[in-house]
């Protein structure tokens, strides 16, 4: 279950979540409506839409970030919405006040849509079964504030999942079909696990390469193949080829508590993708990263700054994709 | 599916019948040639070095192929090449928020850009003139024109801007509620434009 359903927008998307509960139509109309942006403001004298004039988008970040939050407020403005950043550090969820309040709050003062970035998992999907549930005088009868999942504990990162998705259709041409493998963390990654259902959903083929004691509990019910031994997926598995695309995942030394690999240099040694193991890749494949990078731990700092690698092109489809979303969610006629 | 351009939303649906035909296969070529003559005696793109350029810019779906073909025949006519290309008003309409939000459609200006060109708006059918003006408004960011014309294969009124087309190929009075559909060969298989 979630709150995103509700069918009568264009795409039918109330709130964004997660990926697992994107259908295809959405998510491809999501890459396609990105890609149009592009397009749209490719070239141009004056780089600004009049698209959302007038509707206020607050993000709230309960966590660090640069990306993220830069192209969530960069997507706003470009489309002419007002964007005011709240960052927990710096409001009243420092004097002691609960998240419920704070949404309600923000709500309240006229946001049309928030974008929350939350250490617990689910957190967003609380706030908008909250504001689901509370009337916006300023949104009218039937409006309701949209709440979009900027990165939620370990559970997904929707957006990112859509911007690698993006680089990845520009980069190969298509999703349908290709092999990615993620790399790393799988455990502490709501990236991974955005990218694993949104990649499904697109048909692609996903593997998760990552030393046991950093894959989730349940991992078997995701729609992926597991493997340990990264020599070994790169060199093409029993379902046939190498990988098209290579995610590496940043080791989130945040979130660890305790030894779940022996050492940094043990890791880098099995996990990391070095120059030798870059070499060795089809000369279309590309290297993710969803940043921040550690160099020398996860991907080598050659590899990084090879052509191979779309870090930089991941940075500027996010802004296209977080236009996307902010499109649908806020431009068409407001449902209940 | 043909374009269409409605009265009250909701109106679709027509069936077939009451279907009356505007414009058969060889009428459109004929008023597409009739309208490329006209644009070519107002803009002189075969003006040589001083005359400002031409450009017709199609808003999608079928103005897009609208403005090819015009091009194509203002080439046979003047020897002139006169670029093209396609502009995408959604993001600039006024009423995305009465609607389900739209895809968008393509849009891809001349290398050569829109500044100080004459540019030619070309679209399949006029009625209230809001996809022009969010077309002008797009127009504005992308550079500063010498001046801007509208042609349109059909004006079938109803207007609620002040807007008027420069070129009209057939001027049709119309119902609110009537559909005029038009199809072309790139986009629906065949030429012509009807009534229902």
């Amino acid at each position: 279950m979630t709150v995103a359903d509700g069918t009568s927008t264009g795409i039918g998307l109330r709130h964004l979540l997660s990926t697992e509960a994107l259908r295809r139509d959405q998510a491809e109309a999501l890459l396609d409506t990105a890609a149009g942006m592009e397009q749209a403001l490719t070239g141009r004298a004056v780089r600004k839409l009049p698209t959302l004039r007038g509707r206020t988008v607050v993000t709230l970040f309960y966590e660090n970030s640069t990306r993220t939050r830069v192209s969530f407020e960069v997507a706003g403005k470009w489309m002419s919405a007002d964007t005011i950043n709240v960052s927990a550090s710096a409001s009243s969820v420092s004097k002691g006040e609960s998240l419920r309040d704070t949404a309600a709050t923000l709500g309240a003062a006229g946001a049309d849509c928030l974008i929350v970035r939350h250490p617990a998992s689910g957190a967003p999907h609380r706030i908008a079964a909250w504001l689901d549930r509370v009337g916006h005088s300023h949104l009218g009868a039937e409006g309701h504030v949209a709440v979009v999942n900027a990165g939620d504990g370990t559970h997904e990162h929707p957006t990112q999942a859509l911007l690698d998705a993006a680089t990845l259709r520009a980069r190969l041409g298509r999703v349908e079909g290709a092999h990615v493998a993620i790399v790393g963390d799988v455990l502490h990654s709501r990236v991974a696990r955005s990218n694993a259902h949104l990649l499904a959903t697109l048909g692609a083929r996903v593997t998760l390469v990552s030393p046991p004691t950093l894959l989730p509990v349940g991992v078997e019910s995701w729609p992926v193949a597991v493997s340990h031994d990264l020599d070994a997926t790169l060199g093409g598995d029993a379902a046939g080829g190498a990988p098209d695309a290579v995610m590496m995942l940043r080791v989130q030394a945040e979130r660890m508590h305790g030894g779940f690999f022996p050492s940094a240099r043990e890791y880098a040694i099995r996990f990391g993708l070095s120059q030798a193991r870059a070499d060795r890749l089809a000369d279309h494949a590309v290297v993710l990263h969803p940043g921040p990078a550690v160099r020398g731990m996860e991907i080598a700092s050659s590899v990084a700054d090879s052509s191979r690698a779309a870090i930089t092109e991941q940075v500027t489809a996010g802004v296209h994709v977080r236009m996307a979303v902010l499109y649908h969610l806020l431009a068409g006629e407001d449902v209940a | 599916m043909p374009s269409r351009q409605r009265g009250a939303p909701g109106s679709g649906g027509a069936s077939a019948e009451g279907e009356r035909e505007l414009l058969s296969a060889a009428d459109l070529a004929r008023t597409v040639a009739r309208v490329a003559h006209e644009i070519i005696e107002r803009t002189a793109p075969d003006g040589g070095e001083q005359a400002p350029p031409v450009v017709l810019l199609g808003l999608p779906t079928r103005g897009t192929y609208l403005a090819r073909r015009l091009a194509e025949r203002i080439t046979e006519i003047t020897g002139a090449v006169v670029p093209t290309g396609t502009l995408d008003p959604t993001l600039y309409r006024d009423d995305l928020r009465l609607r389900p939000t739209r895809a968008l459609a393509e849009t891809e200006l001349p290398a050569a850009g829109i500044d100080e060109a004459v540019v030619v708006l070309v679209d399949d059918v006029l009625m209230s003139g809001r996809t022009v003006r969010a077309a002008l408004d797009a127009l504005r960011d992308h550079g500063r024109p010498r001046a801007v014309q509208l042609a349109v294969l059909v004006d079938r009124g109803h207007r609620e801007l002040p807007i008027r087309a420069d070129y009209v190929g057939k001027n049709v009075p119309t119902n609110r509620s009537e559909d005029v559909a038009v199809r072309l060969v790139e986009v629906d298989g065949e030429d012509g434009v009807s009534l229902r």
